[in-house]
C-alpha cells in the first residue's frame, strides 16, 4: 500500500470526490474477490461432506437358529442388522438377548465374555452387564436392546428372530 | 575446449551453477558437543524420502477398494517380487520416521532452539510431525485388516466427541456415518495427495528456514562454538549425513527382512474387536488415557470429550510455545520448561508403558539415550581452534 497521507493529498489536488470512489471502487472489488472466493468454498464444503444415502430400513431379521454351532460353543453371535452389528447372547437355556453390538464409547464391537457373563469391549475396556446396562470403564451409556423372539422349527429347535424393541 | 567443459559452461550460463556453488561453499554447521542433534532433521528426511519412494511404488498394485485393498496388499506380500520388502521397509520406515520426528522435536525442546529468530522453524516442524501422525493414521487403515478397520473406528469416533463441530467432522473423515469403502476411498486420497501436498509445502518451508537462519547454536554452547572452527557442510558435515543415511539404510532393510510387517486378517465390519487390539505405538499414550477415563457426562459433555479437547489443546501449546516460553526468548534459558517438557515426556513414557503392559517403551527410550550419546562421541570432531 502507497502511503495514505500522499493519496490524499493527490486526491484533494483534483478534487474532493475521488477518495470517496476509490473507497467504492475498492470495497466492490472487495466483495467481488469475497463472493467469488464464497461461490468456489461452498460448493466445494457441500461436496467434501457427504451425501446421506437412504438405506433400507430393517425392522427384524432372521438370526438363524436355536442350534446354531457357533452361538453353542461361544454363547453369543454378531448379526448383520441391516448395516448395524447387533449382538446375540444366549444368556441360558431358551433366554436370548440381543443388544447393538457398537461399544457406546468409540463405536468398536463388543464380545461375549461367556466365563464372566459379561459384555466387554477389548478396544477401551469398556464392561456391560446382561441387560446391557454399562457397569464399568469408559462407556458413557447402556447399549441399545434389541427384542429376540423364537419361532419352532421341531423338536428342540427354534429359529431366532431379533427384531427392534 | 573439451566436450565436458562447453556443456557444464552452457549449463552454468542458463542455471546460474556457480552462483549456488558459491552460496553452497560458504554453508557451515558449528561445532560443538551438542551437534549430533543436527543428524536428527537430516535422518527424519531421509525416511521420509524412503517413505515417498516406497510409497508410489506400492500404489503400482494397490486397489483402494473394501473388497480388494486386503487382497491387493496380500498379493503384493505374496505375489510381486520384492513385494513383501516394499511394504515391510515402508512400514518399519514409517515407523522410524515418527520416532526420529519425535527425537528430533526433543532435541530443539530441550535445547531451546525454536527461540527468535527460529519461531517458525518450530511451527512448521510441529505441523510436519502433526501431518506425519496424519500419514500414519490413514496409512493404517489401508491394507483392510481387522486392526486397521478398528482403529480407524476409534480414531474418527474421537473428533465425533467433540462438542458442536464434531457429528460434522465424523461424517467428513468417514465419507458416511460408517466405516467403509468410502472411508477407504477418503483415506487413500487423503495418504497420497492431500497429506504430501501439505507436507512438501511445509517441508519446503521448514528447510528453507533452516538454510535462512542457519544451525541454532545452544546458549550452553556458544563459547565452545565460537572456540571451534565450523565444519563446511560440503562436502565435510553433507558426507557425515550420507554417512548416517546408509547406516539407516542398512537397519530399515535388516528390520524388514527379519521382522516382515504383518497383514493380519480381513476387515469384517461385523466381527467383535479382537482382544488387546491396540493402535501405533505413537498413538497408545493417548489410547491408554481414552481407557482410564470413565463413561458419565458434565453439563451435558460426555467425559470422553474432556482428554479428547484437551489433546488437541496441548497440540496448540505445542505450536506456541516459542511465544509462551519467554525466559528462552530473553536468556536462551528457561528450565521450569524443561523440567515440564521432561515431566510430559515421562508420562507418555509411563503411559505406554501401561498400554503394552511391558517396560519396553521404557527401555527404547533409554536405548536411544544411550546410542545419542554414543553417536554424539563419535561425531565430536577433532577440536580445532579457530
Amino acid at each position: 500500500m502507497s502511503n495514505p497521507a500522499q493519496d490524499t493529498g493527490h486526491d484533494s489536488g483534483r478534487g474532493g470526490g475521488s477518495l470517496s470512489r476509490r473507497n467504492l471502487i475498492n470495497w466492490f472489488l472487495g466483495t467481488t474477490f469475497g463472493a467469488l472466493i464464497l461461490s468456489i468454498l461452498y460448493p466445494v464444503i457441500r461436496f467434501i461432506t457427504p451425501p446421506r444415502v437412504p438405506e433400507a430400513s430393517t425392522n427384524q431379521v432372521d438370526a438363524g437358529q436355536t442350534d446354531d454351532p457357533e452361538l453353542l460353543q461361544k454363547g453369543f453371535k454378531i448379526i448383520r442388522f441391516g448395516a448395524e452389528p447387533v449382538i446375540l447372547l444366549k444368556a441360558a437355556e431358551n433366554d436370548y438377548r440381543a443388544f447393538s453390538a457398537t461399544c457406546t464409547h468409540l463405536a468398536c464391537i463388543v464380545t461375549y465374555e461367556k466365563a464372566r457373563t459379561r459384555i466387554y469391549c477389548n478396544c477401551h475396556g469398556g464392561v456391560y452387564d446382561m441387560t446391557g446396562r454399562n457397569v464399568a470403564g469408559p462407556p458413557p451409556r447402556p447399549l441399545a436392546p434389541f427384542k429376540v423372539n423364537l419361532v419352532a422349527k421341531g423338536p428342540g429347535v427354534s429359529s431366532i428372530v431379533v427384531s427392534k424393541a | 575446449m573439451s566436450v565436458k567443459n562447453s556443456v557444464a559452461g552452457w549449463l552454468d550460463d542458463r542455471l546460474a551453477l556457480p552462483t549456488i556453488r558459491e552460496v553452497a561453499s560458504h554453508k557451515t554447521v558449528p561445532m560443538h558437543r551438542y551437534m549430533v542433534f543436527y543428524y536428527l532433521g537430516g535422518m527424519t528426511l531421509f525416511f521420509f524420502l524412503i517413505q515417498v519412494c516406497t510409497g508410489i511404488m506400492l500404489m503400482l498394485y494397490y486397489h483402494p477398494s473394501a473388497n480388494e485393498a486386503f487382497e491387493s496388499v496380500e498379493f503384493i506380500m505374496t505375489t510381486v517380487p520384492f513385494g513383501w520388502l516394499i511394504r515391510s521397509i515402508h512400514s518399519w520406515s514409517a515407523n522410524l520416521m515418527v520416532f526420529f520426528a519425535f527425537v528430533h522435536m526433543c532435541s530443539v525442546f530441550f535445547l531451546k532452539s525454536y527461540r527468535p529468530p527460529r519461531e517458525i522453524t518450530w511451527i512448521s516442524g510441529v505441523v510436519l510431525l502433526l501431518l506425519l501422525m496424519g500419514f500414519g493414521f490413514s496409512g493404517y487403515l489401508l491394507p483392510w485388516n481387522q486392526l486397521s478397520f478398528f482403529a480407524t473406528k476409534v480414531g474418527t469416533d474421537i473428533p465425533g466427541v467433540i462438542p458442536g463441530v464434531g457429528p460434522w467432522m465424523l461424517r467428513f473423515l468417514r465419507g458416511g456415518d460408517r466405516v467403509s469403502s468410502a472411508t477407504l476411498s477418503r483415506f487413500y486420497g487423503w495418504h497420497v495427495a492431500i497429506l504430501p501436498a501439505i507436507t512438501f509445502v511445509f517441508l519446503v518451508i521448514h528447510l528453507a528456514l533452516v538454510q535462512m537462519k542457519g544451525m541454532s547454536v545452544p546458549v550452553k554452547a556458544e563459547a565452545e562454538s565460537k572456540q571451534r572452527r565450523p565444519f563446511k557442510f560440503f562436502p565435510d558435515f553433507a558426507l557425515r549425513d550420507l554417512s548416517g543415511w546408509i547406516l539407516a539404510l542398512g537397519v530399515l532393510a535388516a528390520l524388514a527382512a527379519l521382522f516382515p510387517w504383518e497383514l493380519g486378517e480381513k476387515a469384517d465390519p461385523f466381527a467383535p474387536a479382537y482382544a488387546n487390539i491396540r493402535p501405533e505405538w505413537y498413538f497408545i499414550f493417548m489410547f491408554q488415557t481414552l481407557k482410564l477415563v470413565p463413561g458419565g457426562e458434565i453439563l451435558g459433555i460426555e467425559y470422553e470429550a474432556i482428554p479428547i479437547v484437551l489433546f488437541g489443546v496441548a497440540g496448540l501449546f505445542l505450536i506456541l510455545i516459542p511465544f509462551l516460553d519467554r525466559g528462552a526468548a530473553r536468556t536462551g534459558r528457561s528450565p521450569a520448561w524443561s523440567i515440564g517438557g521432561a515431566i510430559a515426556i515421562a508420562a507418555m513414557v509411563i503411559l505406554t508403558c501401561f498400554g503394552y503392559s511391558t517396560l519396553v517403551p521404557l527401555y527404547v527410550v533409554m536405548a536411544t539415550a544411550v546410542l545419542l550419546l554414543i553417536f554424539a562421541f563419535i561425531t565430536r570432531g577433532r577440536k580445532e581452534e579457530r
